[in-house]
Formats: C-alpha cells, structure tokens, sequence
C-alpha cells in the first residue's frame, strides 16, 4: 500500500495525486474517496485537474469524462478505461492498495 | 430519411455519424472522405507525432471494429465534386453518386500556400504532410517558420526538441495578438525566445529562395533569412469549393449555416471547421478551427437534420500545446475586452486570465494551469444569441 496523506489534506470535491509506479489520482466526492490512474487513457492530461461531478471525473484536456467507480470512460475521445485502485482509511490516513496490471497479474 | 450522406472523412464528418446513431437516426449513413485513411487525429501532428514519439495507428480515431455497429458505408479516396439538388445526389470525382435524403457538410479545411514549387517546403495539415515534414527536419539544421500561429508554434518546439535552429517570422506586431490580445500574446512569445527560438515580428516575407531546393527566406526591406527547411503555417482556408452550383450559400469564409448548423437548403447541415455559423459567445459568425468544435457542432447539426432542438452550445474552447507549455482559451476574445490576471503571473508562465465584456467574463486564457482553467471556463457568459444566417 502506498501513503496517501492525511483524510484532512482532501477536501471535499478535490484531489491529490500521488506518485506511485505510475501516478495516481484520489478523489473525495462527498466524504467517499475513489483512486484511479490519474493520467488520462487519451493522451496525456492529469485527471486529478478535471472537474469532478457527481461520481465522474472530466479530463481538464479533451473532457472524456471517467466513471471514478469503475474507471469506464463515458465516451470518446478516451476509449480504454482508467485502473481503479482501493483506497484504505486509517486512523485518519488515507492509503491506496495499487491494483496490479493486467500483464503484471498475468 | 433513409440514407444520410457525410461529406468530409475527419473529426467531424465521424462526430457526425456518431451522434447521428445516437440520436436514434438507423437508415443508411455514407462517409465519403478524399484521404484514403480512415479518420485519424489531427492535432498530435505538429506534436509528438512529428517528434517521432508516437505512431500512425495511435492517431486513429476510429477502426472498422470498433465502430463496427455504428454500421457506416466508408468511400474513401473518392471526393465529393458536387451536390446535386435536383436528383438529391452528392457526385464524387470517380463519377460515382451517392443518393441522399440528408447531407452533412464536414470537408474542414486545407493548408494555406505560398506560391512556388521548392523542395523543403512545407505545410502541415495531414498525416503525409507529417511523415514528410519529420523526414526534412531530421536532416536538416535550420528551420524557418512562416507565420507565429498555433501551428507555427508548435512546429517550432516540436522542431527545437529535435535540435534545429529555429526562426519563426510573424508579419503582425506580436503573434496571437489577435486571439489573445497584445498582453498576453506577448507572454506566449516570449516562450519562443525561452527556448532559444528567434522571433522576427512586423516583418513580411516576401518570397523564398532557392535552387531545386530552399535555401533561404526573403524578407520586406532586403533581409533574408538563410533555411534548410520552411513551413508555411498562415491559415487554412475552408474546402468548400465542391458546392459551386449547389445553391448552398458559402464563400470563402465557409459554409453558412445558422446557429444550429443548418444552411439555406432543407436537410443540408453543416458542421467542423468548413462551417461558418453564428457563435453565441464571438456574438458574430465565425468559422471555429479546433478540436472541440469538431467534436460538439456535429451533434448540433445532427439534431437539426433529425428535426430535434441541438443542445445549447458551449463555449469555444481551444488547447495548444509548446515548449512544455500548455495553452487553454475558452470563449472568444474582442479587442475592447478588458483583460485581468485571475490567478498567477504570467512571468512564472503559470496563470489564468480572465476578458470582461462590460463586466462579464466572456472568455478565458490559462497557461500550466489546467485545473482552475476548468472552473473558470465554466463561467464564461454569451454576448449575444444570435439568430439567422451570418
Ligand atoms: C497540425 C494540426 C494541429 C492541430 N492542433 C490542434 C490543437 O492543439 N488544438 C485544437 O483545438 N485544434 C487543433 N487542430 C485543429 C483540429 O485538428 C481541427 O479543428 C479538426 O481537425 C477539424 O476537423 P474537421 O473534420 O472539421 O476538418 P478536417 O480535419 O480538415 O477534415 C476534413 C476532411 O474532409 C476531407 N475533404 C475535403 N474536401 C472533401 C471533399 N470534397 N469530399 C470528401 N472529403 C473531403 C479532407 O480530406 C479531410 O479529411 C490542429 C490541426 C492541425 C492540422
Ligand atoms: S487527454 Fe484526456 S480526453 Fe484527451
């Protein structure tokens, strides 16, 4: 698991991306954290920069908007989705549990 | 309806066919595009596509399979040539005709030229323009870009990356200065000279040098600038040649239509960066030459060809990407707008800045500040609705 900082640093409606093996993007929508890929699968934006509504996140680049539950893209231009990752609260630090790659697991 | 014809084999003529499919529409859709490529992306051209960082099929917008049940009839290579009303046909340059009850104009536009036939000249508007320029520029050594626009500016940094020397000639006081504003253009100049790029501004070229091959650029006043390799990079112009005796209104300003794409004949929309069309946010008609553009007005169109009320349009919205710099403006800018800092300095190359228009934010410029760009765009107020054609 890898630290992500105190539950205070992420306020509500923002995000924080932290440098994991690739970056990672962990986002408070109500008091729920989600961590996703935070490059986008288009081309090369942060999406810990885009709009948040709802449970979805907007690219700030292309506005391909993402599902922060499941990582699915909504529609072009971004065609593959982001990998999402679980995020474990303790004590009031966030850490986030990286999900293995598809060809790292296989 | 029972086929719909789409003009124009790109971002907006595919954005068309998609949205036609969403809207419900399940007749027969015909792409006619004249590359005989499958829509690809444009914008990754002068960027890492010319760098040599990224290949043909990551532009690809679209494969057969991928699309496969959006079910399109794709004639590529085959351009249209004309629009015949009477016998409700698109001609194409084989001879062949494309019957259609519903034609969507999407032909965008082409590279503007300078007079000449040089080697080492070039433009850049297609993936063979790419592949041609990256071969000239990685055995040259000096390059010289006509015109400080977007394009020009990108293939400068691109180019710079590579390990040219580069000089970029504007004929304008300052380049962007239209779009941007003297102040703020002036900021984005200075990221030429950043990274080690002369800037010749207020000067005109006035005709290149060269035996076979370029060799040099002459400029007003009897200065010439020597060059291994030249890209011209002064605008597009609108590919709308093609209507000539179809009775659809156009001119070289493009296409117009009004402000939900329609043009003056009944079941021909038009939409991308061939259209010129009222814009609620310039509070004139304009013709739109960005990505986003592409992508939203074809929707529009799409809508108004199905007899359905288009979405309300969203702001103008733009991205360039130099020198590691990335450049967002949403909204469109007149020279009376008073201009303001939001957030930042532009000295750091880091802020966003805001036009009023009698005290309303009409549009927005942002540079490495993505994040608060995307809330401040979100802000932005119409000038007017206008109505009608241009
Ligand atoms: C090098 C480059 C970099 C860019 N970078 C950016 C950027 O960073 N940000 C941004 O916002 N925008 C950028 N753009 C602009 C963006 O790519 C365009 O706005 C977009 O491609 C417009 O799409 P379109 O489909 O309307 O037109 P086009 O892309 O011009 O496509 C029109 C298509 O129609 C075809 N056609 C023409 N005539 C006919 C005919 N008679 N019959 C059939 N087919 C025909 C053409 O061959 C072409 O394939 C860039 C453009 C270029 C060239
Ligand atoms: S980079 Fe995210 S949509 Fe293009």
């Amino acid at each position: 698991m890898i630290l992500v900082g105190s539950l205070d640093d992420i306020p509500l409606g923002e995000a924080v991306r932290v440098d994991a093996e690739v970056p990672i993007a962990v986002f408070n929508v109500d008091g729920e954290l989600f961590a996703i890929d935070d490059t986008c699968t288009h081309q090369d934006a942060s999406l810990a920069d885009g709009w948040v509504e709802g449970c979805a996140v907007e690219c700030p680049l292309h506005a391909a908007c993402f599902d922060l539950r499941t990582g699915m893209p909504s529609g072009p231009p971004a065609k593959l989705p982001v990998r999402t990752h679980e995020v474990v609260v303790d004590d009031g630090v966030v850490y986030v549990r990286v999900t293995e790659s598809v060809e790292a697991a296989a | 309806m029972r086929t719909v014809a789409v003009i124009g084999g790109s971002l907006a003529g595919l954005s068309a066919a998609r949205a036609l499919r969403e809207q419900g529409y399940d007749g027969r859709i015909v792409v006619v595009g004249e590359e005989d490529l499958f829509p690809y992306d444009r914008p990754p051209l002068s960027k890492e596509f010319l760098a040599g960082k990224i290949e043909m099929a990551e532009l690809a917008l679209t494969t057969p399979t991928e699309d496969a049940a959006l079910d399109l009839e794709w004639r590529l290579g085959d351009p249209a040539t004309g629009l015949d009303r009477g016998a409700r046909a698109v001609v194409l340059a084989s001879g062949r005709e494309v019957p259609a009850d519903g034609v969507v104009v999407a032909t965008g536009a082409r590279a503007r030229t300078l007079p000449g036939d040089l080697h080492g000249v070039h433009t850049l508007r297609t993936a063979d323009d790419a592949v041609a320029l990256r071969r000239d520029l990685v055995v040259s050594r000096r390059l010289v870009v006509i015109g400080g626009g977007f394009i020009g500016a990108e293939v400068a940094s691109t180019a710079r990356d590579m390990g040219l020397e580069v000089t970029v000639i504007e004929s304008d006081p300052v380049p962007l200065g239209r779009v941007l504003g003297a102040d703020l253009a002036a900021t984005c100049a200075e990221l030429h000279r950043d990274n080690g790029v002369h800037l010749i501004t207020g000067e005109v070229v006035t005709g290149l040098a060269g035996n076979g091959r370029v060799s040099a650029v002459h400029l007003a006043g009897g200065r010439t600038e020597p060059a291994d390799v030249v890209v011209v990079g002064i605008g597009a112009a609108p590919n709308v040649e093609w209507l000539a005796g179809s009775g659809i209104e156009h001119d070289h300003r493009g296409v117009w239509t009004d402000d939900a794409g329609a043009t003056n004949v009944p079941q021909v929309v038009a939409a991308g960066d061939c259209a010129f069309s009222p814009c609620a946010y310039a509070g004139t008609a304009v013709r739109h030459e960005h990505w986003t553009n592409a992508v939203r007005q074809p929707a529009a169109a799409v809508s108004t060809l199905l007899g359905a009320t288009p979405a309300p349009p969203t702001p103008p919205y733009f991205w360039s990407d130099q020198y590691g710099a990335r450049l967002q403006f949403a909204g469109h800018r007149l020279p009376d707008d008073a201009v303001e800092i939001i957030d930042g300095d532009p000295a750091d190359r880091r802020f966003v800045a805001g036009y009023r228009h009698n005290g309303e934010l009409v549009a927005v410029f942002a540079m490495n500040q993505p994040k608060l760009f995307g809330r401040w765009r979100r802000q932005l107020s119409p000038r007017i609705v206008p109505a009608g054609l241009p």
